[in-house]
Formats: C-alpha cells, sequence, structure tokens
C-alpha cells in the first residue's frame, strides 16, 4: 500500500493554453487514495479541460499529472484508462444505438485476452467468456439500479439513468480513480440526494477514489471532502468544505454572487 | 433455369462483398467508395493462380481474400493513422480504389485493360452459398467479439470508445482488412464464375453499388444489407423486360428507400432480435 503521505494522484503546474486563452493556468493539487474530492468553480474555470488533459484527450501546454508515482502526462486515452482511470462526461456520451448491457459490456471486453481466431469461430470457450461477461455486466447495471434497462437502448433511457450509465461504464473499466464530469447536471434536489448515496456507495464497493466537478452546492459540500476551488484555470482555494465556504477568495469570486444557483 | 440459377449465384456472390463492407461502413461507421477495388485484388489474384499455374482453386480463393486483406493495410495504415475524419476517409480510399485499377490495366500478367478470358469457370452455386453462409457466420461471431464490440463502440463515439480502454486506431485497420477479405473472397467467386475479368469490373460504379446496398440495407444490421443485395442484383435482372426502364426502377427505389427508409431498411436493430426472426436471407433464397 502507499504510505499515507504519498497522494494516489496529482496535479502538478498543470498549464493549457487555448490561443492565448488560459484555459488551466499552473494548476497543482492532490488526491488522496479513498477520498472523494470536489472540483468547483464558475462555468469556464477550466474544471473540465483538466478532466479532458488527464484522460488524454488534450496535451497539456505544461506540467505533468501523476498517477501511482508515475507521470501519465500525454498519455493516449485508452493507455489512461488500462492504468486505471475512467470518467464520465459533462455532455453524456453513450454508445446510443446500443442496449445498456452492450455499453457496459465494451470496456469489459477490452479488458479481456481474447483470440482472435477463436472469436471469429465461435469455439466454446470464447462463448464462456461472452457469458461470464455479459453477468458482470449485468451485476454492474443492478447496482446503478439499470437492471431492468439492459436490453433497452442507451439513448430511450430517461437522462438521469443515462448518467447512471455512465458510471456503471467507467466502473466497468474497472478504475481505481474515477472522475465524474457534474454527475448531478438536470437533476432534481431528491435525484441529486441519491446520486450522492449512490456515488458513496460505489466508493465502498469498488474500492474506488473519486474525483467529481458538480455545480450542485448542497452534493459537492454533502460528500466530498477535501474540495478545490478553481477560478480562471488557476487554483484558487483548497480545504475541507468548511474551509472553503469560510474562505472569502471564494465567497468573492463564486458562493457570493451566485448563493441561488443549485 | 441456367438463367435463374446464374442470377441467384451472380447475388450471392455479391452479397459476401456486401457483408465485408457492412462490417466496415454499416458498423464500424466508415464510408468508403473504394471497396471494389478490394473484389477486383481478390479477383485478378484468384484468377492469376489458376490461370496460370497449377493452383487448386480453394486455395486461389483463400490467396485472393488474403491478398486484398494485405493490400488494404497499404491504404488503411496511412489514412486510418491519421484519424481523416469519415468522409475524408471515403475521398483517399477513392482515389486509392482509382489507382489500383489503373495498376490492373498496365500489368503484363492480368493482360492489361482487355481482360483475362477463359479463367476456369469453378464457382457453382453450392460453393458460393457455402462460402455465403460460412461468412454470415464468421462475420456474426465478429461482430459479437471483443474487436466487433469495439468496432461499433468506435462507431457511436469515438472519445467514449477510446475512454471505455478502445484502440480506435487498430480497431478501425482490422475492421478494414477483415472487410477487405470479405471482398477478395468475393472476387475470386466473381472471376470463376464469370471466366472473365476486366478492370472496369472494379471502379467506383460497383464500390458505390456496395455502399448502396450497405446503407439501403441498414447500418448496424447484417441480414439488412443482404436482402437490399440481393434485391438490387436480382431486380434489374427480374426488370429486363422493361428494357431502359430498368435502371431507373433500380434508381426509384434506392430514392423511395432513403425517403421513407432512412435507417435502412433494417435499421440499427440488434442482430440477436433479428437472427431470432429470420434465419438469414440466404437460406430462405435456396432454390
Amino acid at each position: 500500500m502507499n504510505s499515507p503521505a504519498a497522494p494516489l494522484f496529482s496535479v502538478r503546474g498543470l498549464t493549457k493554453h487555448f490561443d492565448g486563452i488560459k484555459a488551466v493556468d499552473s494548476l497543482s493539487f492532490d488526491v488522496a487514495e479513498g477520498s472523494i474530492t470536489g472540483i468547483i468553480g464558475p462555468n469556464g474555470a477550466g474544471k473540465t479541460t483538466v478532466f479532458n488533459i488527464v484522460t488524454g484527450l488534450y496535451r497539456p501546454t505544461a506540467g505533468s499529472v501523476l498517477f501511482r508515482g508515475e507521470s501519465i502526462t500525454g498519455l493516449r486515452p485508452d493507455r489512461v484508462v488500462r492504468r486505471g482511470i475512467a470518467r464520465t462526461f459533462q455532455n453524456i456520451r453513450l454508445f446510443n444505438r446500443r442496449s445498456c448491457l452492450d455499453n457496459v459490456m465494451t470496456p469489459l471486453f477490452q479488458r479481456e485476452r481474447c483470440s482472435f481466431l477463436g472469436s471469429l469461430l465461435g469455439t466454446p470457450s470464447t462463448r464462456r467468456m461472452e457469458r461470464e461477461l455479459r453477468e458482470r455486466a449485468v451485476g454492474l447495471l443492478q447496482v446503478l439500479g439499470l437492471e431492468r434497462f439492459a436490453s433497452t437502448q442507451a439513448d430511450n433511457l430517461p437522462y438521469g439513468f443515462q448518467r447512471k450509465l455512465e458510471i456503471a461504464r467507467a466502473l466497468a473499466t474497472e478504475p481505481s480513480l474515477l472522475l465524474l464530469d457534474e454527475p448531478a447536471a438536470g437533476m432534481n434536489p431528491e435525484e441529486t440526494r441519491s446520486l450522492a448515496d449512490l456515488i458513496a456507495e460505489v466508493r465502498e464497493r469498488f474500492q474506488v477514489t473519486i474525483l467529481l466537478i458538480e455545480h450542485h452546492m448542497d452534493l459537492v459540500m454533502n460528500i466530498c471532502s477535501p474540495i478545490v476551488v478553481m477560478n480562471f484555470g488557476a487554483l484558487l482555494a483548497r480545504g475541507t468544505p468548511d474551509e472553503v465556504r469560510a474562505d472569502p477568495a471564494v465567497v468573492a469570486a463564486y458562493l457570493g454572487k451566485g448563493r441561488g444557483r443549485r | 433455369m441456367d438463367y435463374i440459377l446464374s442470377i441467384v449465384t451472380l447475388a450471392c456472390i455479391n452479397m459476401i462483398a456486401v457483408l465485408g463492407l457492412s462490417i466496415f461502413t454499416g458498423f464500424t461507421g466508415l464510408f468508403s467508395f473504394g471497396h471494389a477495388a478490394f473484389v477486383g485484388v481478390g479477383a485478378y489474384t484468384s484468377a492469376v493462380l489458376t490461370y496460370y499455374y497449377p493452383v487448386p482453386f480453394p486455395l486461389a480463393l483463400a490467396a485472393g481474400a488474403a491478398a486484398a486483406g494485405a493490400v488494404s493495410l497499404v491504404i488503411g495504415v496511412p489514412t486510418l493513422r491519421a484519424k481523416l475524419r469519415s468522409d475524408y476517409f471515403a475521398i483517399a480510399i477513392l482515389g486509392f480504389g482509382e489507382a489500383l485499377r489503373v495498376i490492373l490495366e498496365n500489368l503484363g500478367i492480368t493482360n492489361g485493360a482487355r481482360g483475362l478470358p477463359g479463367i476456369d469457370d469453378h464457382t457453382t452455386l453450392p460453393v458460393v452459398l457455402l462460402c455465403l453462409a460460412g461468412g454470415v457466420v464468421v462475420a456474426r461471431n465478429f461482430l459479437r467479439s471483443r474487436w466487433g464490440v469495439a468496432c461499433v463502440a468506435v462507431r457511436e463515439d469515438p472519445v467514449a470508445a477510446e475512454l471505455s480502454g478502445v484502440r480506435i486506431f487498430r480497431t478501425r485497420l482490422l475492421s478494414l482488412v477483415v472487410s477487405a477479405v470479405f471482398c477478395g473472397l468475393s472476387g475470386g467467386l466473381l472471376a470463376h464464375f464469370l471466366s472473365f475479368i476486366q478492370p472496369v469490373m472494379f471502379t467506383l460504379t460497383q464500390s458505390t453499388q456496395l455502399l448502396a446496398a450497405v446503407i439501403a440495407g441498414g447500418m448496424g444490421s447484417i441480414t439488412g444489407p443482404l436482402i437490399a443485395s440481393f434485391v438490387f442484383i436480382a431486380l434489374p435482372e427480374a426488370l429486363r423486360v422493361a428494357q431502359m426502364w430498368r435502371l431507373v426502377a433500380y434508381g426509384l427505389l434506392l430514392v423511395l428507400i432513403m425517403v421513407y427508409r432512412p435507417q435502412g431498411l433494417m435499421g440499427y436493430r440488434e442482430l440477436s432480435s433479428l437472427w431470432g426472426k429470420r434465419a438469414g436471407p440466404s437460406a430462405g433464397r435456396r432454390p
């Protein structure tokens, strides 16, 4: 096991410029193993850009991303996933015309070693593996409360369930760090509360560390600690919910003018 | 009777190529205006082998399919690595297909543009049906496998696919090679059915017909394109009495399908759900 001092994940001096706009500006923070860390900040603060850099969709202009003490900066997305980082998207990205089961089975399959010829011929061993994966996929759907939708096409799911399906699919990559990009977006307060319980349950059950971006303050304040506050691409504050709430800079930049945003 | 039999044989040969293209276009989501070139590579490779050398027919067929797969790497590796958008890729492979035709027209061993006459006619309907049935089973198994699942994921959302652990370049390339192998097999059968092949038989026109069958049949369905391909081959023949109007009818049919079923005959329906209801279109049409 890691010593308590070594973080599971950290970014160091992370910077991303888009044609002179500093989307992320020398950002550094750590995520401790087992924590639920929250990232908050006004729209356009660069939160999703951080996720895109971490998962290899963008190359950072400068800085590095460390995971389990190793640099994963600039690694291709599928390699990042293999290292144990999975994510969901702010604007849901599902395999729309596939069933929920197939959505979850896709990442499960990619982790398996299969014989190409055996697959083409449909040998008993590949059939057996397919069945095992299907059972595991059903198990994941059950955890997220989606088992009754197993054969439903993903884009026919109600919105809230689509977000849950994305989480199920991310968990199917067997991550040790799960990045959730606004998981509660578009949910009502009741749905948001049950999502908070779900996230806590997922952490317990899958022993996964969670880093989440969210605008629902009640969700963040309830389940996240610590919280990272970003503003104009830079780190504004970092601390427990109470510390962040009391920080004058945060209040000025964010909470002060937006008490009503939830 | 012989006439009908030969139409059915021709349609089934065409269905094998359509099967291949439906893996690439229907399930992986990349358009191609060049797959007839792979049919041509298969046709010429197998024909040259049986024509000039005493190679047995099944071996020549296999060699033709393998050659088509190998040739697809030549265009696939540079274009797919560059992650060209689907429409750019379609243009690149169009140029490739035409270039291949020019090569075939200028080689000595292919007898140039005049074509290769007098190829042994080994292809019979049972052979074609066997190949088609085998092809359908292999295609279905492929699409259920790790790689087929990855293909559909890439079609649906490349970013989400990559973040599900799918290697995009490899997946697309594999899909191209598999589809080219199907086309190559189809070409080998065609050469040994017609006994005569010519480079103009493998141009943009033929590529477009393959693509039309896939789109009209439904991208993301195996049975749909097969049915469409059969109809597209059989219909113009059945309408031969109508003389010049038969091609108009063909065009009209395409337009009607696109207007009333833009998702194709079968749409994106799941294979497994189709399989219960239809035991493969070829089985029902056995004469």
